[in-house]
């Protein structure tokens, strides 16, 4: 059977000019969480935005291979439309609207239903009976939560879009670990409780493959290992090169904010 | 000193100065949802103001008539040139949308010269002509009743950011456009809405003001105190806009009133510099703005 994502040999193309997915192949069936992991820069972000369809905006491109979400090619399809038919991405850095209230976040994400039949309110009480933090700060802009209650926000507008699939880009990205570990738990009872399949990008390797039911491990915009979890977690080179005590963490963390900065003022110019 | 003279020209101003915050409302609301800086805002005001002087003059029609068809013109105009002019440059430099807005204004200019001639013009009076007291100062009745309709249409604008859910998407796609497609928001739409909501203050404004001081192809020159207004204000903030609206209409009344009126851009053009020396990002402004 064909499974709800198959991505089928893509490689991605920036600016014409930068190639950064060679070849990558990778599927989530339906219902199921599947961890992709990798370190920084192997195209895991770049990945993911090949099948939300915000590459384009990034000025790169799909430039072989096919995407099929529910059997057929979304190749090219425009962002809003891939929503609005199940497929959400909740993306790297949270990208909460900072000076909307957290309602008001949640509000812009039932631009998802448009056209399909739920009613917007029950969605919200279902966000806030994952996360009852957010109810307590629904008047509250969203740029002045805490990390962990933006990544909630975050995948509280997920909720209110009521996909088949959630993409996630790093959810534990710099949280404290008690956090992280609540982060997941509850990704994972969402997984369980709405049936939704989730795709999770992460260079934390031993949480997500906890929850995860099967893993690929990619390096240089290819898939290099793929397996059930725990053969991934028993894996001997796997267990050295993701699952060890990573003494460069720190150094790795501010790199990757520099290079957020960076992005992020790309898009506003 | 004449402090009722002072009060009436005050008054004066600050009621010019509501319709040019209006037209910065115009503006701001380009700029935010798209980011891109629109040159060709006065134009657009001037052919609106065109529009109405066509359907109330030439053709007649009750101006009550003719203004909304007028204010409806103008912002279908701002929808187009979105459509057809602005999308296609989606992904150049800011520098060369801003060079295509100004291309744009000349050739709005040139169509309105071609059709109504250089020769300024009268629009036919429709605003109530009684005169208005505000305990005792005098204001000129077009001024007064073109604030109040301006002050509506800016209410309402207001009301609707705040609390529409179309309100939400215009200002999620301000804030960040690439997780607003992630919401499933047509972020498109949003633009050429953008496009059509500020063409349409502008479009009034642009009646409005050529109502109370005639039109001409050069009317469009307006727009160049609006710049002052949003630069002023900072070019993202609704709110400075406004204010700034106020203070620079009024500056420039004062000025032209006690200095005479060749001092009125100089006087405008002077406190834009001292503001963008101690506010490089105007008054109210937060986003780092490229120079263009
Ligand atoms: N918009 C862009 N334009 C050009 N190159 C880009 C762009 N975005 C990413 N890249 C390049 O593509 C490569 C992969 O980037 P990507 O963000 O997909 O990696 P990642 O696996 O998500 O890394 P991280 O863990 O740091 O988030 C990097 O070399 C990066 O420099
Ligand atoms: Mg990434």
């Amino acid at each position: 059977m064909e499974a709800l994502l198959e991505i089928d040999n893509i490689e991605v193309v920036y600016n014409k000019a930068v190639q950064v997915l060679r070849g990558l192949s990778l599927r989530v069936p339906a219902g199921a969480i599947v961890a992709l992991l990798g370190s920084n820069g192997a195209g895991k972000s770049t990945t993911l935005k090949s099948v939300s369809g915000l590459l384009a905006l990034e000025d790169g491109a799909v430039t072989a291979g096919d995407i099929r979400f529910k059997s057929r090619s979304m190749k090219g399809a425009a962002p809003e439309k891939l929503v609005r038919d199940g497929l959400f991405h909740v993306m790297e850095g949270r990208r909460v609207f900072e000076d909307l209230t957290v309602e008001e976040n949640l509000i812009a994400a039932t631009y998802a239903l448009s056209g399909r039949p739920q009613t917007f309110r029950d969605s919200y009480e279902l966000v806030y009976t994952y996360f009852p933090r957010l109810k307590e700060r629904r008047k509250q802009l969203a740029g002045y939560l805490s990390g962990g209650e933006q990544q909630m926000l975050a995948l509280g507008r997920a909720l209110i879009a009521r996909p088949e699939l959630i993409m996630l880009d790093e959810p534990s990205l710099g949280l404290a670990p008690l956090l992280v570990e609540e982060i997941f738990t509850i990704i994972a009872r969402i997984n369980r409780e709405q049936g939704t399949a989730i795709l999770l990008v992460e260079q934390n390797a031993a949480v997500s493959l906890a929850i995860a039911s099967y893993g690929y491990i990619m390096e240089n915009g290819k898939i290099v290992i793929d397996g059930p979890a725990e053969q991934l977690t028993a894996n001997e080179d796997v267990q050295e090169f993701y699952l060890g005590v990573g003494g460069q963490e720190g150094e790795a963390r501010s790199y990757r904010d520099i290079k957020h900065y960076k992005r992020r003022k790309r898009w506003l110019s | 000193m004449d402090w009722l003279f002072f009060g009436e020209i005050s008054l004066a101003g600050l009621a010019m100065g509501g319709l040019y915050g209006l037209i910065g409302l115009g503006f701001v609301i380009i700029y935010k949802a798209t980011r891109v800086i629109n040159f060709a805002i006065g134009e657009i005001m001037m052919f609106a103001a065109y529009l109405f002087l066509a359907f109330a003059g030439g053709m007649e029609m009750s101006p009550w008539v003719a203004l909304p068809l007028a204010v409806l013109g103008g912002s279908v105009l701002g929808g187009v040139i979105e459509k057809v002019m602005i999308r296609p440059m989606l992904g150049e430099s800011s520098i060369s949308v801003v060079m295509v807005t100004i291309g744009l204004a000349s050739i709005l200019v040139g169509l309105v010269e071609l059709g109504w001639g250089a020769d300024p013009q009268l629009l036919p009076e429709f605003l109530p002509r009684k005169p208005v007291f505000l305990g005792e100062l005098y204001l000129a009745p077009k001024i007064a009743y073109g604030f109040l309709i301006g002050a509506t249409l800016l209410l309402v604008y207001l009301l609707y950011f705040r609390f529409s859910r179309g309100g939400v998407a215009l200002r999620a796609t301000a804030s960040d456009q690439a997780a607003a497609y992630s919401m499933g928001i047509n972020v498109r739409r949003v633009f050429n809405l953008a496009w059509v909501f500020g063409s349409l203050a502008a479009s009034l404004a642009g009646v409005l003001v050529a109502a109370t001081g005639g039109l001409s192809p050069q009317f469009g020159a307006v727009g160049l105190s609006v710049l002052v207004v949003v630069i002023v204000g900072g070019l993202d903030s609704i709110l400075g806009a406004l204010i700034a609206g106020l203070f620079i209409g009024w500056l420039e009344t004062v000025a032209g009133a006690y200095l005479g009126g060749q001092y009125r851009m100089p006087a405008t053009f002077a406190v834009l510099a001292v503001i963008l020396v101690l506010r490089p990002y105007g008054l109210f402004g937060t986003h780092e703005i490229e120079r263009v």
